[in-house]
């Protein structure tokens, strides 16, 4: 069974479509990049995955579910976690509290007013192991607000993967970084692809981390599919190249 | 989270500056009725702060509850029992139940929405408290009854006619108040609330359903309100509507936002503050709400995190 079905949704906000009659089906274990340029409706399609907006039409099966109508905080119960294009912490808590707070919520912990030991004690191991895991041990009780952007950024994509997530989302996990942050992030995607065979939906415009870390390619152009494929058979498509490069090439 | 031994000496601080009130108040030309005034409503502000500093909602209509929990304790006495404890619980109920029935039409409200609604459901008490004199008394409020001095059993506390005596109770109450919210903020779900003030959207893309979890910030925090309410009737053996109006909700905000909203102790900081002041100033002239207004506009345009916000800024320099 595919992890994620999207079959034919479509946004509309007033007169402008966003995102039109756009169908992806997701496998698990796989890392699929969406592409496009910008405008091209590929946040919006993120927002309709994750409940952030909800569709004009079209229907999001995920594991054999319809989840086209349920709420934000209901789409992550059923595990589907994801960062944001502007990342998206808790600025003013320390990087550790910013992961407990999702690990109590996943454990079940959400409305406890205390924690018995042994509870503690997991909750602090499952932080650690996720400090450790993002590379973040040595910052865990700095204000995540003061770190630089590649920090925050995987400490947002350290909070989601607290969640224990079947399907990741992640909106431009490399927008406005530099050369060794892309890289170190990169590493950090791949690892989590590779290690914990976990399944990625990501946005990108870097086009070299999207070919060194997809597995398939979906290209949206004006709120359509204009290809799919593996990131060879997108590299030779040439609606992509004219897509990229204007319409003055096609 | 490691407690930190400035925090603790903090706390031992104002503990002891609390416990030993009676002791200190009278010496410095003052009397031990400013110090319950001040816990009362250092409470209030407490509970306010909750939901303000703690879950980044600002309500403009906590009076309501505040006043409501007045109202109770106070009808009870006069109608139903004369006992400090059913009073005190009936006061609860009623505030905590009035806050547990608004709270979901307004916590999907969100900044000065949620605050003008607040104030508009606060507005609806005052003016049914004003209105319905057959069983308030209207303007002229609920008197012809006085607290009862506490049956222990194994002894008797005389909280009607010892100011001592009641300022302890007061300040035992207030105790249990304040223990209770310092340890739910600490707990996983406190911590949901930080998240929320935070930030909303991460909070909810985390797995917290945040308007439930605004809701059930909501309904604590009027729940210790009402409970501040309900001693403020009791140490004034009456109450009148001006409890539940939208002027005194804005008194608890001036009181948590004086004394620092970030801060826990913030509140009574605030609170010690803007009573001391009222009570200085309000004999000198009949103006003293203007002092009080120019001191929070300078405490808010030069330090938005209160007085405690000063203190620790210096202690971190």
């Amino acid at each position: 069974m595919s992890l994620l079905r999207v079959e034919n949704v479509s946004k509309h906000f007033g007169s402008l479509v966003a995102v039109d009659g756009v169908s992806m089906i997701v496998e698990p274990g796989e890392l699929r990049a969406v592409i496009g340029p910008n405008g091209a409706g590929k946040t919006t399609f993120f927002n309709l995955i994750s409940g952030f907006l909800t569709q004009t039409s079209g229907k999001i099966i995920f594991e054999g579910e319809d989840i086209s109508r349920l709420l934000p905080a209901r789409r992550v119960w059923k595990g589907i976690a994801r960062t944001f294009q502007i990342t998206e912490v808790f600025p003013e808590l320390t990087v550790r509290e910013n992961l407990r707070i999702p690990v109590e919520v996943q454990a079940g912990y959400r409305t406890s007013p205390w924690l018995s030991a042994d509870a503690d004690g997991e909750i602090r191991a499952r932080v650690t192991e996720l400090l450790d895991m993002g590379g973040l041990g040595e910052k865990a009780d700095r204000l995540v607000g003061e770190l630089s952007h590649g920090d925050q950024r995987a400490t947002e994509i350290m909070m989601a993967l607290a969640l224990k997530p079947r399907l990741l989302l992640l909106d431009e996990p490399t927008a406005g970084m530099g050369d060794q942050e892309t890289y170190d992030i990169t590493q950090l995607i791949r690892k989590l692809h590779r290690d914990q065979k976990l399944t990625i939906v990501l946005i990108e415009h870097d086009m070299r981390v999207v070919f060194h870390l997809a597995d398939r390619i979906m290209v949206l152009a004006e709120g359509r599919t204009l290809a799919e494929g593996t990131p060879k058979e997108i590299a030779a498509n040439e609606a992509v190249q004219a897509a990229y490069l204007g319409k003055a090439a096609a | 989270m490691p407690t930190n031994p400035t925090k603790l000496a903090g706390d031992l601080l104002v503990w002891l500056a609390l416990l030993s009130a009676p002791f200190w108040l009278p010496r410095v030309g003052s009397y031990v009725e400013l110090g319950t005034h001040v816990v009362v409503f250092a409470l209030a502000a407490t509970a306010l702060n909750f939901l303000l500093g703690y879950t980044g909602v600002l309500s403009f209509g906590h009076a309501a509850y505040f006043g409501l929990g007045a109202y109770g304790t106070a009808l009870t006495f006069k109608y139903l029992v004369p006992s400090t404890p059913v009073g005190i619980l009936a006061g609860i109920v009623l505030g905590t139940v009035a806050a547990a029935i608004i709270g979901p039409m307004i916590a999907r409200l969100r900044g000065v929405y949620f605050a003008m609604c607040t104030i508009a459901f606060g507005q609806v008490f005052y003016f049914i408290a004003f209105q319905w004199f057959s069983l308030t008394g209207g303007d002229d409020g609920v008197s012809g009854w006085h607290r009862e001095p506490l049956h222990l059993g194994f002894a008797d506390i005389d909280i009607l006619n010892n100011s001592d005596a009641f300022y302890y109770f007061v300040l035992a109450v207030f105790a249990v108040c304040v223990g209770v919210m310092a340890f739910l903020l600490r707990s996983p779900f406190g911590r949901t609330l930080l998240a929320i003030r935070e930030n909303e959207r991460r909070a909810r893309f985390l797995g917290i359903p945040v308007d439930r979890h605004i809701w059930m910030s909501w309904v604590i925090s009027c729940f210790f309100v009402s409970i501040a309410g309900s001693l403020f009737a009791l140490m004034n053996n009456f109450v009148d509507p001006r409890a539940l109006r939208w002027d005194q909700s804005g008194t608890f905000v001036i009181m948590t936002v004086l004394g620092g909203m970030r801060s826990f102790w913030g509140p009574l900081i605030g609170a010690a503050i803007y009573l001391v002041l009222q009570d200085y100033i309000s004999s000198h002239t009949e103006n003293w709400m203007s002092f009080i207004g120019a001191f929070f506009v300078l405490i808010v345009l030069f330090f938005p995190r209160g007085v405690l916000g000063i203190i620790r800024r210096k202690a971190a320099t």
